[in-house]
């Protein structure tokens, strides 16, 4: 490869970064094309050329027909920003002026999602739910879905995981995953105080279990969180969820005589039900968070 | 006065993380690659978080940043060393590629 020997040219060579690799473009010519597996036949290129002009005439005329009425929807939006505006209506006000005193969360967003709409939240937690169990319907290693071929792989696989010593990664998973998971402990006690809350502190709890898995194994959490641990946590905690908030289903909208109480603003036992609902979603979200990577790694939890 | 410095601190910082983005799309191999991401994590996240500091408005607050600190800088070379040990096990033309041989 010809290269001038001006400043401009070796600074282009610098920033690309192809002095740190001396070799670069003879290592990538050499290069041989990934090969394709035999029993995957590559699709046929002719048979969709063929039909080149008629495509490329459908898909600017679609493309056209969608542009046209985007830009109709658009020219038909209220002005951006402007105060008669439908989304500044009195669900707004109602919210900030008296959603302290209603949810008695200084946290208005977990006021927001685990008091005025929580049935929400409820449906967001199932859908995690049925993501998993779903998965795991399809996935689980089993005695119906195992050959003698795959349980040789695994044991391979096992005895080669067990021989590679992650000293680095175990000492620093040892002092690195009690912190995490205590943080995600906080993060969701305080979610109706402070930003936070079940989905994002369920999530670093599962991050710290994720890290702790990959340091030291599936075996050593498997000892507190397998199938059966799973399952018992999930549905009880969306039976919990339920139960706490049925309550509005029989009240009425309005909790008619049977008021939770409220606690004082900013103490941490405050808020009705919202800290009791906060640690359900977390639950289930570090569950399904761990239980999707032990499914993709292990194929079981 | 002190403003000032931590604005130094932050534009250092904010440079520091744009040569390591550059670097990540730049560069073409995983150790450059590497090299380049490391760079945001340790200078610039030290440096912004120095100017963080400066401003910072009692002890307690720069304990927390020092927390922040000590987080970022365990984890991230045990991340590091785990993706440069994968690529060296896993990569058949390792010495080809590292060494031109």
């Amino acid at each position: 490869m010809e290269r001038k020997n001006s400043f401009w040219n070796k600074l282009q060579a610098w920033v690309n970064g192809e002095e740190a690799l001396i070799h670069a473009d003879e290592f990538i010519a050499k290069q041989k094309p990934y090969e394709q597996r035999r029993h995957l036949s590559p699709p046929k290129v002719e048979d969709i050329k063929s039909n080149k002009g008629l495509y490329g005439f459908l898909c600017v005329l679609i493309s056209l027909v969608f542009i046209v009425v985007m830009l109709l929807v658009v020219s038909e939006l209220p002005t951006f920003g402007e105060a008669n505006n439908p989304a500044n209506n009195e669900v707004m006000e109602r919210y900030l002026e008296d959603g302290l005193k209603e949810t008695g969360a200084t946290n208005f967003v977990a006021g927001m999602i685990l008091d005025y709409r929580a049935f929400d939240t409820f449906g967001e937690s199932n859908v995690l739910f049925l993501a998993v169990i779903s998965v795991l319907l399809l996935l689980q290693r089993d005695k119906k879905n195992i050959d003698a071929r795959e349980d040789k792989e695994i044991a391979e696989d096992e005895a080669m995981d067990r021989a590679d010593h992650k000293w680095i990664l175990q000492i620093g998973a040892k002092y690195l995953s009690p912190v995490i998971i205590l943080y995600g402990i906080y993060v969701i006690l305080n979610g109706h105080l402070s930003p936070g809350g079940g989905f994002s502190g369920g999530s670093i709890i599962g991050g710290g279990l994720i890290l702790y898995a990959a340091a030291y194994g599936h075996e050593c959490v498997h000892r507190f969180l397998n199938i059966r641990s799973f399952t018992i946590i999930s549905v009880g905690c969306l039976l919990t969820y339920c139960a706490c908030k049925s309550y509005s289903f029989f009240t009425g909208a309005n909790h008619v005589g049977y008021e939770i109480p409220k606690g004082i603003a900013g103490h941490i036992l405050s808020a009705g039900f919202i800290l009791p609902l906060n640690i359900c979603v977390g639950l289930i979200v570090a569950c399904t968070m761990y239980g999707f990577y032990a499914l993709f790694t292990k194929g079981d939890i | 006065m002190r403003e000032i410095l931590a604005i130094v601190f932050f534009i250092a910082g904010m440079v520091v993380f744009l040569l390591s983005v550059l670097g990540i799309y730049r560069l073409k191999y995983v150790m450059n690659r590497m090299h380049a991401a490391a760079m945001g994590d340790t200078l610039g996240l030290g440096l912004i978080v120095i100017g963080l500091m400066m401003i910072g408005q009692d002890g307690f607050h720069i304990a927390k940043y020092v927390l922040v600190i000590l987080f970022f800088w365990l984890s991230s070379p045990i991340a590091s060393h785990m993706i440069g040990k994968v690529e060296m096990l896993t990569n058949k033309d390792y010495d080809e590629r590292v060494h031109g041989k």
